[in-house]
């Protein structure tokens, strides 16, 4: 019983950030931009956050402030890919160089050279820290998991009522498979995938700083380390569909608990390959459970 | 005059190189930003790459593995697919020149071959896995190749504690050995006899230096013979780069004059024209991540047997070099050859600012950012196109 609360509070620990992320992937890829920057926002939103709430002392405002970093970085990336009819896997990767190189330099011209920020003292609460003491049972303590899961997870439902049952989401998604026939419409194609891709930085930025400001309490360099690319991955194993990529998340977060659950001393397994696992798990869901995974259209091609 | 400029702003080669002197405006801006000199800072990069000759020999040396993984990315690119996977390839092509390296004596020569075609056979499969994921189930090169990037680093991590080949009270495994190195000269400084052997000759032919006023003049010869001596034990010159060139003139010829690459390109164009064409589309993507993976796992070969520490160590985080070589062939156009240029553009950036970190304590991360800007404007290429439509506009009006 121990083992299955604690591997659904590993699980949802896991998902938190990834699901944030691609929900960020998804809207953009839904207006037809292709956003593989996505580790970029993540990691100039996981810095900024450490440092607001580490001055302000106030993980909300941080929290904030990640995704707004977020923003200004999707802000490149919109301009280029918008205005510019940039090739938007190329400025996605631009996003990639500069969001982590402008973190880490950021990181040590506040900091004095070091590449990792000062603990962040007040983090984002749990979402049971109301209770007098959660952890005295194994219910409570395990199932106290952060208060990022269950904004994921609200954000996930909102995202899904956005996309299928507003008229703007519709908007969006006619966009994505067909500019030309949504701009005879009279839907303004620009405006709608600027305000898709401003909608992805935020949410990857706060992704990021629900690594910094709730998993753990620093900025460094190793806090983000290829989630993006994760979430990135989830969008397409999600078939660009909210739900489909909460799904995705949710089973490497799983995964990522078998690691934890299955690992330790006594383990026969070598660790090496226990942490493959996630990996490995994904390639064969895809495989026998997904398959093909066709995007939007028009995702991909300026307008 | 402007219509010069205009047709000359609307070539790629134009851009690119504006979108290079542009990266560095911005990287200048945000060092001044952050109290940092920029006159002063990229002096010290370019210092750091071209004020002794050793220097441009570290530089070709860093940009060899990068150009190598460039061209692996590039070829994927012109052939329709997207090889992210180049990271994992070249892990894979590290860790099988690695044991080939360590666990199979051979006579010189043939063991850096036989180095290099294991790397390239084993990751040129690795690769293939993706490109059959992607041929039979419609699986998306991207995802599986972010997958195999992580499941080839945790490989990584278990090789390296083998019994049999884990060097006691290190991180990692045993060198590869000398027979299997592709070090220019490699058997001057392969034991300290040698060593003494090769200063005791190079002394021999510098005779005296002649003392013009009391001060010591050498002659250009005997300079000539003190930078190659530098150059020897101080870097880990190797014949890598001639490999890449070779590799990057090959690859352009695949791709430029034969039917193999006419089909991989038909491809990468247009799956169904070239499927209605009768080319075996299935087959061709599997055949374009097999030279794809092995040529990233080529580079992964080089850098286990000409540089050092020569052998694979424990990691907690991917080393890049196949990420950067997504950047070296969007600099290069994903032209091979340009490849070359661009890898070297990206080795002196990245070793020019070690020099500028320690020099004047610029954080390097300022190179990330000035590669990312320029990648940015290469990609945002059409505003050159706009300004020189609007140059060509002003002409009109004028007359």
């Amino acid at each position: 019983m121990n083992n299955i609360l604690l591997s659904i509070n590993i699980t949802l620990m896991y998902s938190a950030p990834l699901i944030l992320a691609a929900l960020g992937g998804i809207i953009s890829e839904r207006s037809g931009v292709v956003n593989i920057g996505l580790e970029g926002m993540m990691t100039i939103g996981a810095l900024v956050g450490a440092v607001i709430a580490y001055y302000t002392q106030n993980p909300w405002l941080g929290f904030i402030c990640a995704g707004l970093a977020g923003c200004a970085l999707a802000f490149l990336h919109a301009i280029a890919s918008i205005k510019f009819k940039a090739d938007q896997t190329i400025s996605g990767l631009a996003m990639n160089f500069i969001g982590p190189g402008l973190s880490l330099f950021i990181c040590k011209a506040l900091f004095g050279g070091t590449n990792t920020s000062p603990t962040v003292t007040n983090k984002i609460p749990k979402i049971l820290s109301w209770m007098q003491n959660p952890n005295k049972n194994i219910w409570t303590s395990n199932l106290n998991v952060d208060s990022t899961i269950l904004i994921a997870l609200l954000l996930t439902f909102a995202m899904w009522y956005f996309l299928y049952k507003t008229k703007l989401g519709l908007r969006v998604i006619s966009v994505g498979e067909n500019p030309k026939a949504a701009a005879t419409l009279g839907i303004n194609v620009h405006k709608v995938r600027y305000f898709c891709v401003l909608a992805s930085g935020f949410l990857a930025g706060i992704g990021g700083a629900s690594c910094s400001l709730a998993i753990i309490s620093v900025f460094s360099p190793t806090v983000i380390s290829g989630k993006g690319f994760i979430a990135l991955a989830a969008v397409i194993f999600g078939k660009w569909t909210p739900q489909g990529a909460l799904g995705a998340c949710l089973l490497f977060g799983f995964a990522q608990s078998l690691v934890v659950l299955l690992g330790g001393n006594e383990s026969i397994i070598p660790s090496q390959f226990l942490s493959m696992l996630p990996y490995i798990l994904t390639i064969i869901v895809l495989v026998l459970f997904v398959g093909k995974s066709v995007g939007p259209k028009a995702s991909g091609e300026p307008f | 005059m402007s219509i010069k400029i205009s047709s000359l702003l609307k070539k790629s080669t134009t851009a690119i190189f504006i979108s290079i002197l542009l990266g560095f405006l911005v990287g200048g801006i945000i060092l001044a930003l952050s109290g940092f000199n920029p006159i002063q800072s990229y002096g010290e990069l370019f210092k750091g790459v071209f004020s002794k000759p050793r220097y441009i020999v570290q530089t070709i040396i860093i940009a060899t593995p990068v150009i190598l993984t460039g061209i692996s990315v590039a070829f994927a690119f012109k052939t329709g697919l997207f090889n992210i996977g180049a990271e994992g390839q070249f892990m894979m092509g590290a860790i099988a020149a690695s044991f080939i390296g360590y666990k199979i004596d051979l006579p010189p020569i043939i063991h850096p071959i036989a180095c290099l075609l294991g790397a390239m056979i084993f990751a040129g499969l690795y690769a293939v896995f993706v490109g059959w994921l992607k041929a039979k189930f419609g699986i998306h090169e991207v995802i599986t190749s972010i997958m195999l990037n992580w499941i080839a680093l945790y490989f990584n991590n278990y090789y390296v504690t083998l019994p049999s080949l884990k060097k006691p009270n290190s991180e990692g495994v045993y060198e590869v050995l000398d027979s299997a190195r592709i070090n220019i000269l490699y058997n001057v400084k392969a034991n300290q006899e040698n060593i003494l052997a090769f200063r005791d000759k190079i002394a021999e032919l510098k005779g005296n230096v002649p003392i013009v006023n009391g001060v010591e003049k050498p002659t250009l010869f005997m300079k000539l013979l003190d930078t190659v001596q530098d150059i020897v034990f101080r870097t880990d010159i190797n014949y890598g780069i001639f490999i890449a060139v070779a590799v990057a003139i090959i690859v352009g010829f695949i791709l430029n004059k034969t039917t193999l690459g006419y089909s991989l390109k038909g491809v990468g164009i247009n799956k169904y024209a070239a499927e209605a064409a009768g080319i075996n589309v299935k087959k061709q993507i599997i055949m374009s991540m097999l030279i794809s993976g092995a040529i990233a796992g080529l580079a992964g070969g080089i850098y286990i047997t000409g540089m050092s520490p020569n052998r694979i160590i424990t990691l907690s985080l991917h080393e890049n070099y196949g990420f950067n070589g997504l950047s070296v062939a969007l600099i290069a156009n994903n032209n091979p050859i340009a490849c070359i240029f661009s890898g070297l553009l990206f080795g002196a950036l990245k070793y020019g600012g070690n020099a500028m970190q320690s020099q004047l304590g610029v954080p390097t991360e300022i190179i990330n950012i000035v590669i990312g800007t320029i990648i940015f404007f290469i990609g945002m290429r059409l505003i050159f196109t706009i300004i020189a439509d609007k140059l060509e506009k002003g002409e009109n009006s004028n007359e």
